[in-house]
């Protein structure tokens, strides 16, 4: 998938089969990509009628802030039915954006994808583990 | 692996943004990923050992 080109991005997302919900988080003074961020979003939701956006702000929107346990905008979180605790930080390019394309479309599928071996070793799982991946756009 | 577990959580980090996480976790190269503060996995690895390694980070 080539993030530069529109038409692959939506390809990707134009038959989602399930609700996603991008619930953006902004902030209103010193965030200079939180504006590129939001038209970003947008413009992926633009793909679907599955594909909403939900916008709260990190300063004014407190019990939102706490509910999707945000610590700095731009923040979009990836939610379907219920929230899967996916989150990217930062206005996506390159890279984080053909990530965050495939997160939509991977919890829209409902299907992490995994092996089964893998469901088995995440199943045992009853602690909490947060998983950070540092990317760049290319 | 988020999508699979409730206790689970993941976070993509746009690393030219946040200089001061960069700083903090010594990002010198992408990807790198961090688990509970304290797993470190440099590069892609293929899914069985990624998985291993982040579900170590509780031992």
């Amino acid at each position: 998938m080539d993030a530069q080109n529109p038409g692959d991005l939506e390809a990707a997302l134009v038959g989602v089969e399930s609700a996603v919900r991008l619930v953006f988080f902004t902030q209103t003074f010193g965030c200079e990509t939180c504006l590129p961020a939001r038209q970003i979003v947008d413009q992926l939701a633009s793909f679907s009628d599955r594909i909403s956006v939900e916008e709260f702000n990190l300063v004014l929107d407190k019990p939102e802030v706490k509910t999707y346990g945000v610590q700095r905008a731009p923040a979009i979180a990836v939610v379907g039915e219920e929230d899967t605790g996916i989150r990217f930080y930062g206005a996506p390019e390159g890279h984080e954006l053909v990530s965050l394309v495939e997160a939509i479309a991977l919890v829209a599928s409902r299907d992490s994808g995994l092996s089964d071996e893998s469901r088995a070793r995440i199943a045992g799982v009853d602690q909490p583990i947060d998983i950070q991946v540092f990317a760049t756009p290319t | 692996m988020a999508l699979e577990s409730p206790h689970i959580t993941a976070s993509v980090v746009a690393a030219v943004e946040y200089p001061d996480l960069v700083q903090q976790y010594r990002v010198t190269g992408v990807p790198k990923t961090v688990v509970n503060d304290h797993v470190e996995i440099l590069g892609v690895e293929p899914e069985a050992s990624f998985i291993d390694q982040v579900v170590g980070a509780l031992a």
